[in-house]
């Protein structure tokens, strides 16, 4: 036998050896054969009503993944707390959808097991408009990181750095620095907590994003402060932390973060961050300070930064928030009552959102090149937070006056 | 990431955290675990601004193989009796995940160290990740496979079907009672780093045996970012250890924990890659030799053993019992063949077994033609309407099981069954771990210690308890699984789809009306139960009555 021979027969050897999984055709594709549910109107998800007249990818992929006992779930929560309760009691909210009053469905030995006609509850009514899941998520959070760390490197490579002005170095390492504790903050403890306690699945998966973005936010503005320690000599990374801890300027704005980490109403926490917070001091601290003095002093890149986070807010949290609170004060049922908790929710908020912001007022007065007045600024959020308001149909507050 | 390494970055974002100086953050779950000693970094060490881009490049990944699989037709070669058990699967597992997201929160308060938090929240984005991205592949097969029915009643099914309540405790668990039980020992110290390894990995494997490319690139997909959520219980069970008071509690909560993941998971996962597989290659690993090596070695004699050092103190019992369930006393046989019997009441179709399996059973596991083979030439004679019951309603010498109280999969080792009078209530369990889950874990008082936050078992626990005394065309419609025409069954005991031999409505109307075995066992007399007791735990293997006494 040559040596090309005893090669051949090893190999052939060798491949008797392998086992593998053999491919056999079994035509299982869709349409190969006719029987009940082989035609096409039968390859949809059919356990729900779509907002619209055709269900949406996002509405697949998300509607009815947390069940209730109210329609479906016929054997009721498994596991509960030490009071006996499971799931995602409605009662985590003051705040009610149609449908909340009715009891939840009887089963006992013979009930059989349904429930009331599908989605029994008002809350299953709402849809994010973002139609937030996980390949949007990814895909939205990766450019705007990539975007970021390109607008800095940019900024590294050009030197841009070099044209702060001192004073907007300090700016930039205290005050934007302790900017980034509230993103954290809330991020965390107020919106990626309140994704255990809402009833449908459409609104947790919205929350745990708009999380997600505080999250992201924060970590975007430490890193940006770890660049700028590196590349600017003397900017002391670490004098957020001082200003965070002991600004009388930024203790309003901790003390108002910190209570709303306190809230333990699901709905008052979000309406809070995302209704009051964020247009009067999130947007009027970034929009009418940071965005408008940065280029005034040279700065060309933190709004890049900052901006990113604005988007977040504008474009994508607020933008669910407004349908989310929609949908109960122009609830069938609980309009009226939902409006009441709503309004004491804003004669609560609203001054403590302002004493912070007013708090911030001297942070208007430390760069070299001032911004747009304070009042203005503040001018311009309150009318922004009439507006979010008034499309909620809620009155705008007295208290807003202050 | 630019020029900061992950390191230094992430040494910086532990700057974000403050201790609050006006409010504190609200507690709403509790724990009977104390967290006083030690502090414990982020294994993660993980930055958003790397992590968004790495996920977005899987996604990239994953999205590019489904678009393949469709062009290349890969339903083309897919068996049809792996895609039907996969309607049970994917519609079981999108709410483990995101009740794993839900989870998170739990620990924030309790885990009283910060640089966790961090890891936690990224947890929390993996497993919304994880839920829709399985929910999609679901979607995928519903437009693509041959039969979508099943798939197309998917949570609706999942939601009042008695599999699917088996499979919810492997969700709910996650989310409620003792936050660091749920959330932490139940979750990740068990759930994630055990079973995952049979569900992400040993099952996506028998998928592309079975020409189903898909799963394993969805489920690889997920299982990487696994070993995450895997660091983030480790770091937490260190922690947990460090506080001798704990010990006590973490026995329990393992003990608990391995047993129903035990009888959950294997219960599940066992029969679809025993019984869902065409590939009967011999040398191909049988559920046993998987489990032996994915979950004994890797997980029992290499992570948990170890701890035991730290004072951990590691159910060994309970781990060999679970291996003598598998190896010895058929479980995972037994469940597929109550699935078998109950397919009436399922959502997907369900293959007879052939000679050619047989052989492989009996090559694998010696002696099972003994024990099933005989049950199993009974369901391929039924499985076509012939004038003849569904199997459960025949004699094929199956006596129908009680359900466990705990973990609700019936008590189909019928030897080890215990009864017990419990909250006033007669209940059956599997086994005397199920049985003391239940009597003792789940209770405010453990030996003797107060243990105010530990949660409870709840909810409508036997199915069969809803529907007693109905017919089971009733049953079938009320549940919705019913095909287009309105009568035609979503399930079958076969994959024929000629509409002349599939069941319907009109078939079942003939059948003896359903009737719970807990209604009935708490209608007894104390002397009936005793005896029902000692003749059930006489039954078995394969579901036989108790032998006639001499």
């Amino acid at each position: 036998m040559t040596t090309s021979q005893q090669a051949a027969s090893q190999q052939a050897a060798s491949q008797q050896q392998r086992s593998v999984p053999k491919p056999v055709f079994t035509d299982a594709e869709a349409g190969a054969k006719v029987f009940p549910d082989s035609d096409s109107s039968a390859r949809r998800f059919n356990y729900f009503v779509p907002a619209r007249r055709k269900q949406t990818h996002y509405e697949d992929v998300t509607v009815e993944v947390q069940p209730d006992p109210r329609h479906y779930l016929s054997q009721n929560w498994l596991y509960g707390f030490a009071d006996g309760r499971g799931g995602y009691p409605l009662d985590w909210t003051v705040l009610r959808a149609w449908g909340t009053d009715q009891p939840e469905p009887k089963r006992f030995p013979g009930s059989g097991g349904k429930g009331y006609e599908w989605p029994a509850l008002g809350w299953h009514e709402f849809r994010d408009p973002n139609e937030e899941w996980e390949l949007t998520l990814y895909r939205y959070n990766a450019n705007v990181v990539r975007q970021l760390n390109q607008n800095v490197e940019n900024a590294r490579q050009t030197k841009a750095f070099g044209q702060w002005n001192r004073n907007w170095v300090r700016f930039v390492e205290r005050n934007l620095g302790a900017w980034m504790h509230v993103d954290h903050g809330l991020g965390l403890y107020l919106y990626a907590n309140a994704q255990r306690r809402a009833p449908t699945n459409m609104h947790n998966n919205a929350i745990s994003v708009n999380s997600m973005h505080r999250i992201r936010s924060a970590q975007d503005l430490a890193l940006y402060n770890l660049t700028l320690t590196e590349e600017i000599a003397g900017f002391d990374g670490t004098a957020h932390i001082e200003a965070w801890n002991s600004d009388p300027a930024w203790q309003g704005v901790r003390e108002t973060a910190e209570q709303l980490t306190a809230i333990d109403d699901w709905c008052e926490a979000i309406f809070a961050g995302n209704v009051v917070f964020e247009p009067l001091v999130g947007e009027l601290f970034r929009s009418h300070l940071v965005q408008h003095a940065a280029p005034r002093n040279g700065d060309f890149v933190t709004p890049t930064i900052v901006g990113a986070e604005e988007y977040d807010y504008a474009e994508r949290d607020l933008r669910y928030t407004i349908p989310m609170f929609g949908l109960l004060t122009n609830d069938r049922e609980f309009a009226g009552p939902n409006k009441s908790v709503m309004d004491g929710w804003l004669a609560a908020w609203v001054p403590r959102a302002l004493a912070a912001a007013r708090a911030l007022q001297p942070l208007w007065s430390q760069p070299d090149a001032k911004p747009p007045r304070f009042e203005d600024g503040l001018d311009a959020a309150k009318s922004r937070f009439s507006g979010i308001v008034t499309d909620l149909g809620l009155a705008v507050p007295k208290e807003l006056a202050q | 990431m630019s020029r900061q390494s992950v390191a230094r970055a992430h040494q910086k974002i532990q700057e974000l955290a403050w201790e609050p100086a006006y409010h504190q953050p609200v507690s709403q779950y509790g724990t009977d675990y104390t967290f006083r000693r030690a502090q414990k970094k982020d294994p993660l060490k993980q930055v958003l601004r790397s992590y968004f881009p790495m996920q977005e490049e899987k996604d990239h990944r994953v999205y590019g193989a489904e678009d393949g699989a469709i062009r290349g037709n890969m339903f083309r070669q897919v068996q049809e009796r792996w895609l039907e058990w996969q309607k049970l699967f994917l519609s079981i597992i999108p709410l483990p995940e995101i009740s794993a997201a839900r989870a998170m929160p739990l620990l924030f308060r309790n885990v009283p160290n910060p640089e966790l938090h961090n890891g936690q929240a990224i947890q929390m984005i993996d497993e919304v990740r994880h839920s829709t991205i399985q929910q999609n592949l679901k979607r995928l097969y519903m437009n693509n496979y041959i039969d979508p029915a099943g798939f197309n009643t998917s949570l609706r099914g999942f939601h009042n079907d008695y599999c699917g309540t088996i499979g919810r405790q492997f969700a709910e668990g996650f989310i409620t009672g003792d936050a660091i039980t749920a959330a932490s020992i139940y979750l990740t110290i068990v759930a994630e780093t055990a079973f995952t390894n049979t569900l992400f990995v040993a099952m996506p494997a028998e998928a592309a045996a079975n020409g189903d490319y898909l799963l394993p690139t969805v489920f690889h997909s997920v299982q990487s970012d696994e070993s995450r959520h895997i660091s983030n219980g480790y770091a937490t069970l260190l922690m947990a250890l460090a506080d001798e008071e704990n010990q006590q509690l973490l026995e329990r909560d393992l003990r608990y924990a391995w047993w129903n993941n035990h009888r959950v998971v294997d219960a599940a996962i066992g029969t679809f890659i025993e019984y869902g597989t065409k590939d009967r290659r011999k040398d191909r690993e049988s559920y046993a030799e998987m489990w032996r090596r994915w979950i004994y070695d890797d997980y029992y004699r290499s992570y948990l053993v170890p701890l035991e050092k730290y004072g951990l103190k590691v159910p060994h019992d309970l781990i060999e019992e679970a291996w003598n369930q598998i190896w010895n006393k058929g479980y995972v046989h037994e469940v597929a063949q109550f699935f078998a019997t109950g397919w009436l009441a399922n959502y997907w179709r369900i293959d007879p077994m052939t000679e050619r399996d047989f052989e492989w059973f009996e090559y694998k596991y010696p002696g099972w033609y003994d024990r099933y083979g005989k049950w199993w030439e009974n369901y391929a004679r039924l499985s076509e309407p012939n004038g003849h019951h569904p199997i459960v309603a025949e004699d094929v010498d199956y006596q129908y099981p009680h359900r466990c109280w705990t973990c609700m999969v019936p008590c189909l080792v019928r030897e080890d069954m215990v009864m017990d009078e419990v909250d006033g209530q007669w209940r059956t369990y599997c086994h005397e771990a199920c049985r003391w889950t239940d009597a003792v874990a789940f209770r405010p008082v453990f030996e003797g210690r107060q243990t105010p936050n530990m949660g409870q078992l709840i909810g409508y626990r036997e199915w069969e308890t809803l529907y007693h005394g109905w017919n089971w065309a009733d049953v079938v419609s009320d549940m919705g699984f019913v095909r287009d025409d309105g009568k035609t069954m979503t399930a079958q005991p076969h994959l024929n789809l000629d509409p002349k031999k599939m069941w319907t409505l009109d078939h079942l109307r003939r059948m003896p009306p359903l009737q719970s075995p807990n209604v009935l066992l708490n209608e007894m007399t104390p002397e009936e139960r005793e005896t029902f007791r000692a003749n059930y735990v006489r039954g078995g293997p394969a579901g036989r009555p108790a032998p006639a006494e001499a």
